[in-house]
């Protein structure tokens, strides 16, 4: 099997929901360094093959590929094992703790020394991390103690983003990261989009907008009622030729 | 030593107050307004009652009433530390007074009627109140019925285990002078002052500590001026508490027990990845289930804790009466309970509070009571104006969070 060095690579993946075919024949790959804008009408089988990647609906037949090595992907924390983070719309971060205290929710660190006894937290440490990633990535928060939920939606995706990222993963998904954003919030977090793609990361990104997929993705895949409508290095593309692609109006090259 | 950092500073940039200085008086209001320095709300209203009932009743601020006051709030007090941490999971625990009074039976049956010796009869009764707080969370959590719903079956089923538990007599008469001594106990002058020093070396190393870790670590600490503040205050304030109660009978053993389980708690909900994700739970389940946290784990926990607490308090409850009856953990204690927390800032909707509370809700109620006590009020009155106080301060917490919601903190 070919992979070209795709970091994670799909090969006639189907899944299906009772009756409904939510995913036909769907060959789909992402490559170090690489952002694929996935796109498609409501309905599409954009969030089934994004949630078939990160584990929540195991695929019905196909294969899966990470780094070359057939795969298989069942659970959540199988993908999050191989190195697939995935940032939903929602977020799912909690308004009531601040910066730190959500990046690091559920893998805090404790302290050593004698608050090891107590089975302290290393507030400290967690925050001086936390200040590095984000400089690392530019993200702007002023202040790391500050409540979440006190945030605007711009800063609360780059928190979630930002979260995604301290498991050290390859591939990350994210879910619509533009929503709902104003033009700065949106033009904040696409810049943070590129920062990943300058890590070397695998980026797929799921969007509604064409102008953030002409901005930041290398390449934007096409989904159609469950198959592939499209895959378009974004160089040699135009608007046009997607806008048919998602509406049926022209036929698939790949 | 609050969860609240004294110095918070506004929050990351995305309103007016980014420009305000987090000192200001303006930015100060604000928060005073939002809710988030409830804990001066509350000291300030302490201060009010006791400047009303003062003005009406001379004994009022004596150090033998203070001292009464002090052994009046421990078991609620107590069984206020275990809701808080309920309410922080934005659940509720009806059964908390009935477990307080089974368990309480429990302790005086074994000790007087079997003979037991009164630590094993001590350690007999928490360990049922665990029990029964962890029977109720797993109800909760495997059925997935409104904690709400479990713990009012609860609280009808452990009213019954009361009558059962003492049997024929109805009431059993405590004397064993290891129980009674729980609330009986007063240390000498000498050695008030030894817990204060004590307390106040703790207090001053904790925070300088903290301090200089944040600044040896290039993170932004408090400044100076702030921070001795707190801490002189503080001081100044244990000074005070030791001052008052060595003037009568000394510090009592309940006052100890009760703020060393505040500290504890306190400790454990703000300084541990265990009270961290209680937090997370209490803001958002599903995100702190995607985070892999063991949400249904974590509930199961806080609802045991919930009943230690209320065992602790019984058992507090019962070494003060010498007895305990047939309405031992009945009448009003669960709604104080309940109430003091929330009077006292921790929110009925869930991930804001502080163990701390506990024990300052449990000094409101237990002032406004024991001052209309003193003025000999009626029973009537004394209910109506309990539930006044408790609706105002769920009404300042609903608006906290409107207030929160539009400035686009859900």
């Amino acid at each position: 099997m070919n992979t070209n060095g795709a970091l994670l690579a799909l090969r006639g993946v189907s899944k299906s929901f009772g009756a409904v075919q939510a995913l036909t024949d769907v060959d789909f790959e992402v490559r170090p360094g690489e952002v694929v804008a996935l796109v498609g009408d409501n309905g599409a089988g954009k969030s089934t093959l994004v949630k078939a990647i990160a584990g929540i609906h195991a695929v019905d037949d196909g294969e899966v590929l990470f780094e070359g090595q057939p795969v298989k992907i069942t659970t959540p924390a199988d993908a999050s094992a191989l190195g697939i983070a995935t940032v939903y719309q929602d977020l799912a971060l909690c308004d009531n703790l601040d910066v730190v205290e959500n990046l690091f929710l559920g893998r805090e660190e404790l302290a050593s020394g004698p608050g090891a006894i107590a089975r302290q937290l290393d507030e400290t440490d967690m925050e001086q991390r936390s200040h590095e990633l984000l400089e690392n990535l530019a993200v702007t928060i002023t202040d790391v103690r500050a409540e979440v939920g006190a945030m605007s939606g711009g800063q609360r995706q780059q928190v979630a983003i930002a979260r995604s990222l301290l498991g050290e993963p390859k591939v990350v998904m994210l879910d619509e990261p533009t929503a709902a954003l104003g033009v700065r919030q949106t033009a904040m977090v696409l810049g943070l989009v590129k920062r990943l793609k300058e890590r070397g990361l695998g980026v797929v990104m799921i969007t509604h907008n064409l102008a953030d997929a002409f901005e930041v993705a290398d390449r934007v895949y096409v989904l159609r009622l469950g198959r592939e409508a499209g895959n378009y290095p974004v160089a040699e593309t135009s608007r046009e030729d997607i806008v048919g692609a998602i509406t049926g109006a022209t036929g698939g090259q790949s | 030593m609050s969860a609240q950092p004294e110095a918070l500073p506004p929050a990351g940039g995305v309103d007016s107050e980014a420009e305000a200085s987090p000192f200001s008086l303006r930015t100060f209001l604000r928060r005073f307004a939002r809710g988030d320095l409830a804990e001066v709300r509350v000291i300030l209203s302490i201060a009010l009652i006791w400047l009303i009932f003062q003005s009406q009743e001379s004994r009022f601020l004596t150090a033998v009433n203070l001292t009464n006051l002090v052994l009046q709030i421990t078991a609620v007090g107590l069984i206020s530390v275990g809701i808080v941490y309920v309410l922080l999971l934005g659940e509720i625990d009806l059964s908390v007074g009935a477990v307080s009074g089974v368990c309480a039976a429990i302790m005086a049956v074994q000790n007087v009627k079997h003979g037991w010796s009164p630590y094993v009869a001590i350690a007999v009764a928490i360990a049922a109140g665990a029990a029964i707080g962890c029977a109720q969370g797993f109800l909760f959590t495997r059925f997935g019925i409104p904690s709400f719903v479990v713990t009012l079956a609860g609280l009808l089923i452990w009213q019954g285990a009361l009558l059962k538990v003492l049997g024929e007599t109805g009431t059993v008469n405590i004397s064993d002078p290891k129980i009674t001594g729980l609330t009986g106990t007063f240390y000498s002058d000498s050695v008030g002052w030894i817990i204060a020093v004590v307390a106040i070396a703790a207090f001053v190393a904790v925070n300088v500590n903290a301090r200089r870790k944040r600044a040896s670590a290039g993170l932004p600490a408090p400044p100076l001026a702030s921070l001795g503040i707190k801490l002189v205050v503080v001081a100044a304030a244990i000074i005070a508490a030791v001052a008052v109660l060595n003037s009568d009978r000394g510090v009592p053993l309940a006052a100890l027990i009760l703020v060393a389980f505040v500290i504890v708690l306190q400790y454990v909900a703000t300084r541990t990845r265990f009270g961290r994700h209680v937090y997370a739970v209490g803001g958002n389940a599903e995100a702190a289930r995607r985070a892999g946290i063991n949400v249904n784990r974590i509930r199961i926990a806080v609802f045991m804790i919930a009943g230690t607490m209320a065992a602790i308090g019984g058992i507090m409850g019962a070494s003060r009466l010498l007895a305990v009856n047939q309405s031992t953990g009945g009448s009003d204690l669960l709604l104080l309970a309940i109430a003091g927390p929330v009077i006292a800032g921790t929110s009925l909707f869930g991930g804001r509070g502080t163990v701390w509370s506990a024990l300052l809700g449990a000094m409101v109620i237990g002032s406004i009571s024991n001052g209309m006590d003193l003025l000999a009020l009626e029973s009537s009155v004394k209910f109506m104006v309990t539930g006044g106080v408790l609706l105002a301060a769920v009404i300042v917490d609903a608006l906290a969070r409107q207030q929160r919601q539009a400035a686009g903190r859900v």
